[in-house]
């Protein structure tokens, strides 16, 4: 008697088992949205997740900007036990997927009609060989340029649209006693600060030849050795004591009227908003001299998974992700604006607005390009070679010239 | 009976090499069998993930090419050599001073080697602070009205190694003064009394019979110290971020840039093995110079 009850329990138990394995769309999501606005809008994409009936397992994992993250996922990937998703951005979605390790998503995404709703530019990064394999979630634009409303107003300086005038301004404000550029000697902030430089000096057509496709004529040009001129005079606009500094302390100088400019991702709009300040009143947004529109778009690539529950929890979430819905309630807690065109802007302040109208205008005339700083336009190997020589070159008495040649080298030496 | 006592022979004989096996094994493979793998991927073009083709010493070639590898390696040499030095020397000064018999020995011995027991981070991140132009040293002095004062090394490329120079000598000096101290008691009382007696200035006493007799802690103590300044790491990622531009950078973060924040594994395992290479090129003759004098 006995026996058999337990048998029967035993069988029970096995049917209840096996049964909760296809219990629903499972996702196992690694991300480094660790921090305060940022961990709220993945929360955000959770709820929504198990609304939908969908076992969401997260793996966050946080420091170091993401390489703490690429090195789990490395470990994961090697040890043949990939996550559904993992949140990787720019050409390393093709590196990833010439190791041949992510799924094709194209079923979804043509079901949705992503073609129709992402900008080409941007599409494009999402595929790999045709098929859609990453889901972008926002759009980052890096060329901007904040200031203090006071200052400006009181030294009567203009928001500036060429970089001479911005040299006009900055060499005004500095005989005025205020630094006129507020930045943070790290490499990656260097690196932001010159690509705007290539962008407004060079044009576009001269950042896609020198920043996408690494032409050495373009490398070694006189445009490029303007480039690196300037970027010596704005070496002079910094305060002394800039060396090390976080990008968010940057931002809180022109806040607190310590510094009139900031040239910065439009991150740096979260830190004015979260200190109360008012786009508009407090603090001027406008993209920097020149014309483009630099982006950094935060995707998420999709693992060639087993079983059908990850399968299904792997379509779910890409549809998710590229959901109105969540399209909104992200980009407005992050700062950046929706990767789908077709989203009401009307909770979205005034940057994120011009920022869309920027986008729309820069997709229509082919201007829209990929930030190299950010890891958008290039493998990490000739982004860091690029990158030394600027923040070796902005950090020293480099002549242009010696940078230029710098440049050509040390590209030439990263494949 | 007999069978037992022939057991316990061999036990007794073997237990030795038993307990020792696994942590054996353990090192074979988590140590030198990853050297061994670290030399291989050096070898090819491994990107992102490791590859297993090899192709050459493309990536040695392409590391010699690389001015920031070459600032990493001049870095290490400036700032190992100073952080020895130095070290030893202030740590040596400060043994010989605590030895002359003070009252608060005790006292001062526990000041001292309390930077011992802080994290680098700690000591990076403190050290930061002091040595910024905007907040430390350089401020406060001219606070006190000398406006001229200048201390910027921190952020300026060519003095900022030696900044982490001082944190580091901060940190291990008062560890090599314990090390020192323990040596110069150790010294034969008797010898030191007999000098005395002939009338031989201190001085001499140091400098002639008790550093002398000092030889193995010399030893360890440039040990402990070559292999804290070879794998330096977060000091430097404390106190500089190995900046201003690159200017700090030593192999040990050079190597940590390439692997994981640029996925360049093969350039990165490249590095590693130079680093290694270094460390046995001035380890290993003295090491070998050491064990044969002692064996004469």
């Amino acid at each position: 008697m006995f026996m058999k009850t337990a048998f029967v329990a035993v069988v029970a138990a096995s049917i209840l088992t096996t049964s909760a394995v296809f219990a629903g769309p499972t996702a196992e999501v690694l991300h480094y949205w660790t921090s305060g606005g940022e961990a709220k809008s993945v929360a955000v994409l959770q709820k929504e997740f198990a609304e939908n009936g969908g076992t969401w397992i997260d793996m966050p994992v946080a420091g170091g900007g993401g390489d703490a993250a690429m090195t789990a996922l490395r470990a994961r990937v090697l040890s043949g036990n990939p996550p559904t998703a993992a949140q990787i951005k720019g050409p390393s979605i093709q590196e990833w997927y010439n190791e041949g390790v992510l799924a094709d998503i194209s079923s979804v995404a043509n079901s949705e009609s992503w073609d129709k709703l992402i900008p080409p530019a941007i599409a494009k990064q999402m595929k790999c060989e045709g098929t859609w394999c990453a889901v972008p979630v926002n759009v980052h634009r890096v060329d901007w340029i904040w200031a203090n409303a006071d200052i400006l107003a009181k030294n009567n300086i203009k928001m500036p649209t060429t970089w001479d005038e911005f040299n006009a301004a900055a060499d005004k404000l500095k005989a005025a006693g205020i630094t006129p550029l507020a930045h943070g000697g790290q490499a990656w902030q260097d690196a932001t600060v010159f690509e705007t430089v290539v962008l407004g000096i060079g044009g576009p057509d001269f950042y896609r030849k020198a920043l996408m496709e690494l032409d050495p004529a373009a490398l070694k040009s006189d445009t490029m050795i303007k480039v690196f001129d300037q970027m010596r005079k704005m070496r002079g606009y910094v305060d002394s004591n800039f060396s090390g500094r976080d990008w968010n302390l940057a931002t809180a100088m022109v806040m607190n009227g310590e510094a009139a400019f900031q040239i910065m991702g439009d991150w740096a709009k979260g830190e004015f908003l979260a200190a109360g300040k008012v786009p508009g009143k407090d603090f001027l947004c406008g993209a920097t001299p020149g014309g483009g529109f630099l982006y950094n778009v935060d995707s998420f690539a999709m693992f060639d998974v087993k079983g059908a529950d990850k399968k299904a929890g792997q379509l779910l979430l890409a549809k998710l992700i590229m959901g109105k819905n969540f399209q909104k309630a992200f980009n407005l807690n992050k700062g950046s604006i929706p990767v789908r065109t077709d989203v009401s802007l009307d909770d979205f302040d005034m940057c994120a607005k011009l920022s869309s109208k920027d986008m729309a205008a820069a997709t229509a005339n082919g201007t829209l390009l990929p930030s190299y700083a950010h890891g958008m336009a290039l493998r990490g190997a000739q982004a860091g070679a690029i990158t030394d020589v600027v923040t070796a070159h902005f950090n020293s008495d480099m002549s242009s010239q010696e940078a230029v040649n710098e440049l050509v080298k040390a590209v030439a030496n990263s494949y | 009976m007999k069978g037992a006592s022939i057991m316990s022979e061999w036990l007794e004989r073997h237990i030795p090499k038993l307990v020792l096996a696994p942590s054996f094994a353990a090192i074979l493979l988590f140590v030198y069998g990853f050297i061994a793998w670290t030399g291989w991927v050096s070898l090819t073009r491994s990107r992102l993930l490791p590859k297993y083709d090899i192709v050459g010493f493309i990536q040695y070639d392409r590391l010699f090419q690389s001015p920031r590898w070459d600032t990493a390696l001049n870095n290490l040499y400036v700032f190992g050599g100073l952080f020895i030095v130095i070290s030893m020397a202030l740590g040596l000064l400060l043994a010989i001073l605590l030895d002359q018999k003070i009252r608060t020995e005790g006292v001062l011995r526990t000041i001292y080697l309390y930077p011992m027991a802080m994290s680098l981070i700690v000591t990076g991140t403190a050290w930061k602070w002091i040595l910024n132009p905007g907040l430390g040293v350089e401020h406060i002095i001219r606070g006190w009205g000398f406006e001229s004062f200048r201390f910027d090394w921190l952020v300026n490329p060519k003095f900022a190694i030696y900044t982490v120079v001082i944190a580091g000598v901060w940190q291990a000096s008062g560890f090599v003064m314990a090390l020192f101290l323990a040596g110069l008691r150790s010294v034969d009382e008797e010898i030191i009394k007999a000098a005395q007696v002939d009338g031989i200035p201190t001085a001499r006493i140091y400098s002639a019979i008790i550093i002398p007799s000092m030889a193995p802690i010399f030893l360890s103590a440039f040990i402990v110290l070559m292999h804290l300044a070879i794998k330096s790491f977060d000091l430097v990622i404390a106190l500089t971020g190995g900046g201003p531009g690159y200017a700090t950078d030593l192999p040990a973060t050079y190597m940590y840039a390439l692997a994981f924040s640029r996925g360049d594994i093969g350039q990165a395992a490249s590095s590693a093995m130079v680093m290694m290479a270094v460390v046995f090129a001035i380890v290993v003759p003295y090491l070998y110079s050491e064990l044969r004098t002692r064996n004469e």
